[in-house]
């Protein structure tokens, strides 16, 4: 988190991020339409995202697919995993590229990542495998409804 | 940063008709399931990349938006880079009856990012409905979960709060690029949900 708490947001970055966040014009060019709702211009516009990205504040900026909507399998899993062999198993689980997040947790289940599958089927085998590695049980904790998902944070 | 978590756009609804991606889509999402390019064109910029036409990229995308396939275009902020350095995954024992009632009303509060339900895992875990919560620090954090302890009263069976202490890993959604699961031939095979 270094590089984060390095840099500072100025008015105009915190402005941009919450517009960004509010969607993105699908026309030639987008960042131009951005700037001129921001009263920015388009070359600001671009190089301010592109240091916000460098820097972390942002973690992605493109289009947020839906892998359930695509057709593909989509679990919250968690694991217990014993202190001494965290980071090595946090490596065995981060390998798979079906990891989208993973995240450490204070709690007996201490390690909860997303697995997304291009097929629901494969979800199985990905904790399978996880668990064949790893030699520790993976609880599986599909969706089955949602709420609520929110798709902003104000900056 | 006054509150928060500002509501997001209503979301289609997950009983939406099917949806059909073709190959070329397939391609389009393996291409841009990373970012757009930073480009004055970013859909041209694709577009060259992917050999297609620039109006086709634009109008999938836009087709692909209205289906639901793609969430949102946009920007995603790092938490933390925000100040919201408290990110608690707050859980509840709700009675299976209830359930449905209470993930409405928690999904509604104004600071609840996510809330779903999924199933309970006895005896480890007891916990039916999720609901992330995001704060300055976790006073911040712990407020916010008793409002809604105080929300959900004796439907409340138990709860915990799990922190975050470290993302072990952030890349975003990943797909292949079109395999010989998904044939490339001009759009056959379409998968659907």
């Amino acid at each position: 988190m270094s590089d984060t708490d390095a840099m500072t947001l100025d008015p105009v970055d915190r402005h941009l991020i919450n517009a960004l966040q509010d969607g993105f014009p699908i026309v030639e060019r987008p960042f131009a339409a951005v700037a001129a709702q921001l009263d920015l211009d388009e070359d600001e516009v671009v190089a301010r995202i592109r240091r916000l990205l460098d820097a972390g504040v942002l973690s992605r900026f493109g289009p947020l697919y839906d892998a359930e909507r695509m057709g593909g399998g989509l679990t919250l899993a968690a694991l217990a995993v014993p202190p001494e062999r965290f980071d090595e198993v946090a490596g065995i689980v981060n390998a798979f590229p079906e990891v989208a997040h993973n995240y450490a947790r204070d709690h007996a289940l201490n390690m909860w990542f997303v697995i997304a599958t291009e097929r629901p089927q494969q979800v199985r085998s990905v904790i399978e495998a996880i668990e064949a590695a790893s030699g520790l049980p993976v609880l599986d904790l599909p969706k089955i409804e949602e709420y609520f998902l929110g798709l902003r944070l104000d900056a | 940063m006054s509150a928060p978590m500002t509501r997001a756009n209503a979301q289609p609804s997950p009983e939406a008709s099917p949806v059909v991606i073709d190959a070329i889509d397939r391609r389009l999402i393996a291409a841009t399931q990373s970012g757009l390019p930073l480009d004055a064109r970013p859909y041209h910029a694709v577009a060259r990349r992917l050999g297609l036409d620039p109006h086709d990229v634009m109008a999938r995308l836009t087709r692909l938006q209205a289906a639901g396939v793609i969430r949102r275009i946009g920007a995603v902020p790092n938490h933390y880079a925000l100040g919201y350095r408290a990110n608690g995954m707050s859980v509840w024992d709700i009675p299976d009856t209830r359930i449905d009632a209470a993930g409405r009303r928690v999904g509604a509060l104004d600071f609840v990012s996510h809330c779903y339900r999924r199933p309970r895992r006895p005896p480890l875990w007891p916990y039916n409905l999720f609901a992330m919560v995001h704060g300055r620090d976790r006073a911040e954090v712990e407020d916010k979960v008793a409002r809604i302890a105080a929300l959900l009263g004796p439907d409340v069976r138990a709860h915990a709060v799990l922190y975050s202490t470290r993302i072990l890993k952030k890349t975003g959604l990943r797909i292949a690029a079109p395999s010989p699961a998904y044939p490339s031939s001009q759009g056959s095979e379409p998968c659907s949900v």
